[in-house]
């Protein structure tokens, strides 16, 4: 078994990237364009390069991305990424609607991380609204968004491992995918795009009978990750096909802005949820993993670990949820949140709440929030503006595979064509996210 | 931190623990290259353009939207309690450059231009590659000139697109629906 040898690396410790650090010369960034692999000035009248597109309705691309390779024999002596075909407008949209509705599009942005994505615009609205969610809320949060880190990296999991060949790994990662959305589905009433969280807290307490059930999956996952690993682990096919291959240094990916397990796969210990604690995540006890060779092995590597490190964190966050049996799940301001169902039975007062959150929907005060949070894919922003009103005057989303997808053009360079799938699928993008 | 030191530095605003510098378009890049370089943020999070054409004033008291339906007043400030009025805006589209230093703590930064309409700001790819597509994106989506990108070019929309979709004159539903019987 041929396994290609690569040099040993150190982790490399953020801090020292400061100053007057020469982070952007002697690096494999493409010049004068960062995102696009120039075909190289003798070769531009060679009948020996040949164009070809890949996508926009390739099947391992993950959605509709459109890659312009030029290939010299199997060689990527360019390329350049075409995107927006999933446009939908969501910024827009989202500026016409209440703050209140607004909630159910960051889901769809990036259908994979929903939760996440869901997460961070209802933190941005409590910074703007200075609303303090309470305990329990936090704890669930923490516990869905680790789990919706499992299921994306389960979906990257399957999905790249069936493009390199492995197709058996696809059906043993969507086994416990599905897990995860029954578990889903018993909080919420819905698989996907859950609208579980809203300004405040949660939008109903957590049901009986889902703590036990998260319970067994918390002792059933880290098993998975053995037999995922038994699968492909110690593959010939499978390391020579991801070591050495789409080697990104820790210069480049800061300089390109890389995040997550790019970026942790790349040697720079840097993880949100731990430099930046947000939810409860300083109470809580994980080990961030931290590969340095930078390849799509040590991509996918790191993903491996992730999966294990999150189900420690749910497992924690059942200890504590199981002793918050009764205490509230969203705040008491009846200016933002809505009233108890029962009380609009009694209650002149709640109801008029009600209507008037429905209809008009919560103010919020005039300002600008930017707030961050680890998605899965790495770091994801959203910038608010409020002009006090009860719509958002603005809304972007920093999402990290639009960040991602460029890197692409640095990643290939001197790749061969067969490696291309395998270097788009360890960014691990969503085209949701890119287009929005 | 002190931030005396940063070029065309304009003013310097704290709201809920974030820090937003404004300063001047003409020497934004000097004021990036600054901030990399002495203060360490190495890290370029993202660039938001934000047009706020129809911003409510102090005299005009409406909030809402420009180019909605008329009559519109449930924005009116002071009737819910929360609304408090928000402050003037120089020019009409700010540029913000979220800033991130790969340092203990993650200090975050907020850099500000303002902009008229048609008015470039200087592109910022040479202090952080990774600026390309959002510089792209905000010229597609806002129509903010970029003057010294590398290839300036719509990124989601179609290449013929017309129009900045982002902008707040450019309606919600102004493309004709295609595909239906009567077209």
């Amino acid at each position: 078994m041929a396994i290609v040898e690569r040099p040993a690396r150190a982790v490399l410790d953020p801090s020292v990237l400061r100053g007057d650090q020469p982070l952007y010369s002697g690096t494999k960034i493409p010049e004068p364009v960062p995102s696009i692999l120039q075909l190289p000035e003798d070769l531009r009248d060679s009948d020996d390069v040949m164009q070809v597109n890949f996508g926009p309705n390739h099947p391992s691309t993950h959605g509709v991305l459109r890659l312009v390779v030029d290939l010299l024999g199997e060689e990527i002596v360019g390329l350049r990424a075409v995107i927006g075909y999933l446009h939908t407008g969501f910024e827009k949209n989202m500026e016409h609607k209440t703050w209140w509705k607004a909630i159910t599009y960051p889901e769809r942005i990036d259908y994979v991380s929903f939760q996440n994505n869901e997460l961070v615009f209802v933190l941005a609205i409590e910074k703007l609204l200075g609303l303090e969610p309470p305990p329990k809320a936090t704890w669930m949060r923490m516990l869905l968004c680790e789990l919706n880190r499992i299921h994306s990296h389960l979906i990257y999991l399957g999905t790249s491992a069936l493009e390199i060949g492995a197709i058996s790994m696809f059906w043993y990662a969507f086994r416990e995918r599905d897990m995860i959305l029954d578990l889903s589905e018993l909080v919420t009433g819905a698989r996907m795009h859950t609208r579980y969280f809203q300004a405040g807290g949660l939008a109903e307490d957590v049901p009986r009978g889902f703590y036990p059930e998260c319970r067994k999956f918390c002792d059933w996952m880290p098993k998975a990750v053995d037999d995922y690993e038994s699968l492909i682990d110690r593959n010939a096919i499978w390391l020579e096909r991801t070591r050495g291959i789409g080697v990104l240094s820790a210069e480049d990916a800061i300089a390109l802005g890389q995040s997550g397990p790019v970026i942790r796969g790349s040697g720079i210990d840097w993880d949100l949820r731990k430099r930046q604690p947000y939810l409860a995540y300083d109470e809580v006890d994980f080990d961030v993993p931290v590969y340095t060779h930078g390849d799509v092995y040590d991509r996918y590597r790191v993903r491996m670990e992730e999966m294990r490190q999150s189900t420690r964190v749910v497992a924690q966050c059942l200890d504590r949820l199981e002793d918050m049996e009764g205490e509230p799940w969203i705040a008491d301001d009846r200016k933002v949140v809505l009233p108890p169902r029962e009380e609009l039975h009694t209650s002149m007062e709640s109801l008029i709440h009600h209507f008037k959150l429905v209809t008009e929907g919560y103010r919020v005060p005039a300002g600008e929030v930017y707030v961050t949070i680890e998605s899965p894919r790495g770091e994801l922003g959203c910038y608010l503006v409020s002009d006090g009103g009860p719509r958002p005057w603005r809304v972007k989303f920093r999402a990290p595979s639009f960040v991602a997808t460029p890197a692409a053009a640095t990643l290939c360079r001197g790749a061969l064509v067969a490696d291309l799938i395998a270097i788009v699928g360890s960014l691990n993008t969503v085209m949701g996210e890119v287009d929005r | 931190m002190d931030w005396d030191g940063v070029p065309g530095l304009l003013e310097t605003k704290e709201d809920r623990g974030e820090t937003t510098l404004v300063v001047e378009t003409a020497t934004l890049v000097e004021a990036c290259e600054h901030l990399r370089d002495e203060h360490g943020f190495n890290f370029l999070s993202d660039i938001t353009a934000t047009d706020y054409l129809g911003w409510p004033t102090t005299t005009s008291r409406v909030a809402g939207y420009y180019g909605t339906a008329a009559g519109r007043d449930v924005n009116a400030p002071g009737s819910a309690g929360l609304a408090r009025l928000p402050g003037d805006r120089p020019k009409r589209f700010s540029v913000n450059y979220h800033l991130l230093a790969l340092v203990e703590g993650a200090p975050r930064l907020r850099i500000q231009v303002w902009v008229d309409d048609g008015e470039p700001v200087p592109s910022v790819v040479g202090v952080w590659p990774t600026a390309d597509w959002h510089e792209r994106e905000a010229w597609d989506m806002l129509g903010i000139p970029v003057e010294g990108h590398p290839n300036l070019v719509r990124i989601l929309m179609e290449d013929d697109w017309e129009g900045h979709p982002l902008r707040k004159d450019y309606p919600l539903g102004g493309e004709p629906v295609r595909f239906s019987e009567e077209e």
